[in-house]
């Protein structure tokens, strides 16, 4: 086992590198200058060459490219143009708010995704089970930003129950486990839980209604399981694809719904990556990139590890 | 004489769906504790549906199945929730044609025979785990402990359903239902599995019904043989009686066709045409149309069970 660990580990590397390759370069393709947003639109040309200087975009791309991960090694992802603060600073903030996030709404939608799914799944074409599936095609289909202001209208304008906005009064600097600050998590959250919600309710649905016709299930009916003992069968072989599936959810929410902390102003890497873009802060948008990618393949590796724990089919493969 | 093991009377199972099928058709037998009863037929004769009901198998919601059967005095088909659970697996179990379909991929060997044993006698884990490793020697599985831990993808076809028949027999059933066991192994293994099944089987004391279609088994195995032709049994009797002095054109058509005996070069005798869909109840003998010697009258009305010898029953008009 630790060895598949420790090979799989290795297989990361090449990915890595590749993705590091393609943050760097897609952000250097993108048309327009870096520079116009920090300098004033009449700057001399003599003091855009300094500032070129200053930032290093004057170098070769591979000269930029070697430095950028020589660096990003050590930890330093460059200052923000914009802000003139450490990339790596804003991100660890960032990231904390949006792994809190995420990590809650797949929570969210992974629990009650596979309540449905199971319904539906085990009660198939009864109307249980269009009910749910009804729900699961909503929750996929929704656009989630509208979804978010809906229930922003109706808990916090019309019903004052919750706040509309932020992520609690110290801004995001400050976060407690208190219900000042928890009661701000609790709307995006929910509108996230939606996307994972529908697609695991669907996964699981299929799955279940899959296994349930395999002739293992008669087998052991055959033995005298009764119904839980059945269930117990369904669950495990269900277990691996359907947590395979919230992993990449997760890893999707990770890399923050752009929309959806926007609506909410939640400052997650979301909103973050959306102020990087129209700022065109090179640095920002570059660092957040590539550990949202990194994320996603540190998860992917997790996925995997643990499927294989799961499915003794995998191993050998 | 006591009671027999199993005793189906004039049972008759309907599928329903798209079209009605009539499945099993006023099908009665009996087996006696100890027995062998081998039930041999062709695809779709009704012989694996007859073997699922002893453990209500067939799906409940499009099923529907009438007569009666007995198991050890218990009536099978009002059985329901846990009285049902206990009888599936501990007064009766089922061997699978393909165990590979019929054990869960994700469990391994030992917790799916310690599974059941826990579920049917209430013991503890290392109880249930103890019997497995015993189920796994007397089945001769090689190194015992070591595929105590394997899941069904890492074990070879003879392996898979030796383990399959330890998992049937782990909680001393009295009534072992083998469902073509020997149909997906090479015929080497088959021969091997035949054998242990029969020696398990007074080993443990069990009556057994196995199903099959291969005529060769069938003797092999068996005390006593019925041959069922769409949803009827044509004929039955003692495995030496129906080899020796076959009644039933159906069956003297089986033993002709044969590869036993045949000679190279020559057409091997098949019966020609096939059997009848099941659209209906039949009305007429079911084997008239393919039949050799047929009369006028077979196209009337059902033959009667005759028997023309104490133990034998033949449903034809001619054997009577």
């Amino acid at each position: 086992m630790l060895v598949y660990v420790l090979k799989r580990l290795f297989y990361t590397l090449p990915v890595a590198f590749g993705v590091s390759v393609v943050c760097f370069l897609l952000v250097h393709i993108a048309p327009g200058d870096p520079l116009t947003s920090v300098l004033p639109p009449d700057a001399s040309a003599q003091l855009q060459a300094e500032m070129r200087k200053i930032y290093g975009f004057d170098r070769p791309l591979i000269v930029q490219y070697g430095l950028w991960v020589l660096k990003t090694l050590q930890g330093d992802l460059g200052v923000s143009i914009a802000t003139g603060r450490p990339v790596a600073g804003e991100l660890r903030l960032a990231l904390g708010n949006t792994l809190m996030l995420a990590v809650l709404a797949t929570l969210i939608g992974f629990v009650l995704g596979c309540l449905f799914g199971f319904v539906a799944g085990y009660f198939r074409d009864s109307w249980l089970d269009k009910l749910a599936s009804f729900v699961s095609i909503i929750g996929v289909s929704v656009p989630h930003y509208w979804l978010g202001m809906v229930l922003v209208i109706i808990f916090s304008v019309q019903l004052n129950w919750l706040p509309a906005t932020g992520a609690g009064p110290g801004g995001s600097a400050d976060w407690a486990w208190d219900w000042v600050h928890v009661r701000h998590l609790i709307l995006p959250a929910v509108t996230m839980s939606v996307i994972p919600m529908g697609i695991v309710a669907r996964t699981v649905r299929a799955l279940v209604a899959d296994i349930l016709s395999q002739e293992f299930i008669t087998g052991q009916r055959a033995k005298g399981l009764l119904d839980v003992g059945v269930f117990r069968h369904v669950v495990k072989n269900a277990a691996p694809t359907a947590l395979a599936v919230m992993g990449l959810q997760l890893g999707y929410l990770l890399g923050g719904s752009i929309l959806i902390e926007t609506v909410f102003s939640w400052p997650g890497t979301g909103f973050l990556l959306g102020q990087a873009i129209f700022q065109r802060d090179l640095p920002l948008l570059q660092g957040t990139i590539l550990v949202l990618a990194m994320f996603f393949v540190a998860l992917n590796l997790l996925v995997d590890v643990v499927q294989t724990m799961l499915d003794p089919r995998v191993q050998r493969a | 004489m006591s009671a027999p093991l199993v005793e189906i009377e004039n049972l008759n199972v309907r599928f329903h769906g798209p079209r009605t099928v009539h499945a099993v058709n006023g099908v009665s037998l009996r087996l006696e504790a100890g027995e062998t009863l081998g039930i041999l037929g062709e695809s779709g004769s009704g012989k694996s549906v007859t073997l699922k009901t002893l453990l209500r198998l067939l799906p409940e919601n499009r099923t529907e199945i009438g007569g009666s059967v007995r198991v050890d005095g218990v009536d099978i088909l009002s059985l329901d929730g846990r009285a049902l659970a206990d009888h599936r697996g501990g007064v009766a179990s089922m061997i699978f044609q393909d165990p590979m379909l019929a054990l869960d991929p994700v469990y391994n060997i030992g917790e799916q025979i310690a599974e059941a044993v826990i579920r049917h006698e209430g013991c503890d884990k290392a109880a249930g785990w103890a019997r497995a490793l015993d189920m796994l020697t007397r089945v001769r599985i090689p190194s015992p402990e070591r595929r105590l831990k394997a899941y069904p993808h890492e074990m070879s076809g003879g392996m898979r359903q030796r383990a399959m028949i330890a998992l049937a027999l782990a909680c001393r059933p009295k009534l072992l239902l083998a469902d073509e066991p020997t149909t997906a192994l090479d015929a080497t293994v088959q021969i091997q599995i035949l054998l242990l099944l029969r020696e398990l089987q007074r080993e443990f004391g069990m009556g057994m019904i196995f199903v099959t279609h291969d005529i060769g088994v069938a003797v092999e195995v068996s005390d006593r043989v019925a041959v069922m032709y769409a949803g009827e049994i044509v004929e039955s009797g003692s495995v030496r009686d129906l080899i020796r002095d076959p009644r039933h054109p159906y069956t003297k058509g089986l033993l002709a066709a044969n590869l036993h005996g045949a000679v190279k070069g020559a057409r091997l005798q098949a019966i020609p045409g096939a059997p009848p869909a099941l659209d209906a109840v039949p009305a007429a003998c079911s084997f008239a149309p393919r039949c050799p010697l047929k009369l006028a009258s077979c196209d009337l009305a059902r033959p009667p069970v005759a028997v023309p010898a104490p133990g034998r029953s033949v449903r034809c008009v001619l054997a009577g």
